[in-house]
């Protein structure tokens, strides 16, 4: 029997998934595209595309270092997964920014450089420490994410992530710093 | 309990009279800086999205274009021109052409014992001086600016003493790249680096800037210098007074300490295409590594002391007809005193390509960007994949001394 469940996410859009398993809120089908450590904002989001007007007009060119096909192929929902070190290199939040715009549902990592961390936090894009995810999933495998249970299911595999400080919780849990923002100055 | 001189900025910022790590502190900025990579950005949320616009204090924001300077393209120019205008609106204080974002900070702002938010991750410069710098995006540079204030996880500290000096031919840029290669690009994620010991107070501000500066590329949130007369000199002679002069109490918690002797340390070049893929240049130059391009410059190595140290190896030699050889000073003071000491001439005269001041070649989008298989010898921040230019291009990083001679030979060596 198909479910349908709302999920609210951290940036306050709201998901809606079809689910074949009743128990827990799960999204499905959530495409994995697997990168290596030390993955760098460079490659995320080249120099040359920081000085378009906005991020619409470069989220079309996300990793294309790595993976020129990428963008083209991304469908909203799916996971990022990384080893450690992700985001690492210069301070550019175009490098959040346009995993947001193409729908990455969240980026699961060992671990993150600490800029992207921060940067992805204050857009609303969940970040999440997983240490065993990586070494079990494969490059266009899929993985299950729970957020309100920090939990990543791969198969009959649950993994279980890093919670965030309460603190920085909460700015994602408002939409983000500038929502959050905004609500103190209600 | 003691505490690390970095605690001690953070506490003074927060208000509070000890802090610990891991602790989150609600913190009163210094100073904020943003550049033109990100600064269009901010421009449009402040404009879209903040529901009550507003500046804290105008006085604590630099605005500086380094990044696309002189615009290349009508899309920067339309960039900039929102920057210019917003910072004509607002009286914020505006550089343009006048050098890289660090080094403007470095000449005319910053303070010892001070919290910088720089819109750029090699905001940890500032650690030379004894202050706090730490890189964010716009969206954080965008909320200190309007309420003045932000919040700051406590990292931990590492300490590095550094003993004796620098042999001749050796520079900071070696030793900081020789420790990040030891250390790994993520060993110090999310923690201060700490330079203290004999070693640190036998080097110049200037070498300080270099070892400050580079400390992001391992990961750090601030590189930190302990204070010392230097840094009251440096400070006197631009105008400023050094007030707070930190210093990590004796029973202060440090998650690692780690001794370097100064005189052990050798060239270095790095192979690319992580900072931390560390090689000692004395095996690199067996190879001989063709180069199609040499580049002196950037926030990390565009001072005086870097341009006289191509200038020498050049001098009355020619570049190399299969190189590029390009030289950025890293402000418009550099450039300056570069062409008073016959610097500038000296460089040209051997076939360089001298720019105006700003990020250059370092920044892989504005000059002298590098084609498909290029390869490029640089004293810039970074040899990520495709960081100069095309995907398949390779960076390799050196001191100036190594860049100079290999832009006359042809491949990577420090003979000439």
């Amino acid at each position: 029997m198909n479910v349908i469940k709302s999920f609210l996410l951290a940036d306050s859009y709201t998901v809606v998934c079809i689910n074949n398993n009743m128990e827990g809120i799960t999204l499905s089908d959530n495409h994995v595209w697997k990168f290596h450590n030390d993955v760098d904002t460079d490659q995320i989001i080249a120099s040359q595309y920081l000085l378009l007007p906005d991020i619409e007009a470069m989220k079309g060119y996300t990793f294309e270092s790595l993976d020129p096909t990428f963008a083209k192929k991304v469908q909203p929902g799916d996971l990022v997964v990384a080893g450690e070190n992700f985001g690492s290199g210069a301070a550019r939040e175009q490098a959040p920014s346009v995993l947001k715009a193409l729908g990455i549902k969240a980026v699961i990592a060992k671990s993150f450089a600490r800029i992207f961390y921060r940067n992805s936090i204050n857009i609303g894009l969940p970040v999440i420490v997983c240490k065993e995810l990586y070494d079990n999933v494969e490059d266009g495998g899929q993985a299950e994410l729970d957020l309100s249970a920090g939990t990543v299911t791969v198969g009959e595999q649950v993994f279980s992530c890093t919670k965030l400080p309460e603190y920085m919780q909460n700015i994602l849990n408002a939409g983000g710093l500038i929502a959050s923002l905004n609500k103190e100055d209600a | 309990m003691g505490m690390t001189l970095g605690e001690k900025i953070i506490a003074r910022a927060a208000g509070v009279d000890e802090v610990n790590p891991n602790d989150i502190h609600t913190v009163t900025l210094d100073r904020m800086m943003s550049n033109d990579g990100t600064t269009h950005l901010t421009v449009d949320m402040y404009n879209n999205q903040l529901k009550h616009p507003r500046i804290a204090d105008n006085k604590k924001v630099v605005f500086i274009m380094d990044h696309n300077v002189p615009a290349e393209n009508p899309k920067t120019a339309e960039a900039h021109k929102k920057m210019r205008n917003f910072a004509k609106e607002n009286d914020i204080v505006l550089y343009e052409g006048q050098g890289v974002c660090h080094q403007i900070m470095m000449e005319d702002f910053v303070c010892p014992g001070e919290l910088i938010f720089g819109a750029d991750s090699h905001t940890t410069t500032y650690g030379a001086l004894g202050a706090f710098g730490t890189g964010v995006g716009c969206t954080d540079f965008l909320y200190a600016m309007t309420t003045g204030a932000s919040w700051v996880m406590v990292p931990e500290t590492l300490r590095f003493n550094l003993h004796g000096k620098l042999r001749e031919g050796v520079y900071a840029r070696d030793l900081i790249l020789t420790i990040i290669g030891d250390i790994g690009a993520n060993g110090a994620n999310y923690k201060i680096m700490e330079f203290a010991g004999d070693g640190a107070h036998n080097l110049s501000i200037n070498e300080r800037i270099v070892l400050c500066n580079l400390t992001v590329e391992a990961g750090a949130k601030a590189g930190i210098v302990e204070p010392d007369e230097k840094v009251v000199e440096y400070c006197k002679a631009h105008g400023r007074e050094a007030v707070y002069m930190f210093q990590s109490d004796d029973d202060a918690t440090f998650a690692a300490v780690y001794e370097y002797d100064l005189s052990k340390i050798e060239p270095v070049v790095v192979r690319p295409d992580f900072v931390d893929n560390f090689a000692l240049l004395k095996d690199v130059k067996q190879e001989k590594i063709a180069i199609d391009e040499a580049f002196v410059g950037s926030c990390n190595n565009g001072r005086i002391e870097e341009l006289r140290a191509a200038a020498d190896v050049v001098k009355g030699k020619k570049v190399h007809p299969n190189v590029r050889f390009i030289v950025a000073p890293a402000s418009k003071s550099v450039y300056i005193q570069a062409l008073d000491e016959g610097v500038i001439t000296t460089l040209m005269e051997a076939g360089a390509m001298v720019m105006n001041a700003n990020c250059s070649v370092c920044w892989g989008s504005c000059q002298g960007v590098i084609g498909e298989n290029e390869v490029l010898i640089s004293t810039g921040t970074r040899n990520f994949k495709g960081r100069a230019g095309h995907p398949s291009s390779k960076v390799y990083l050196s001191n100036a001394a190594v860049a100079a001679a290999s832009a006359i030979a042809g491949y990577i060596t420090d003979e000439v």
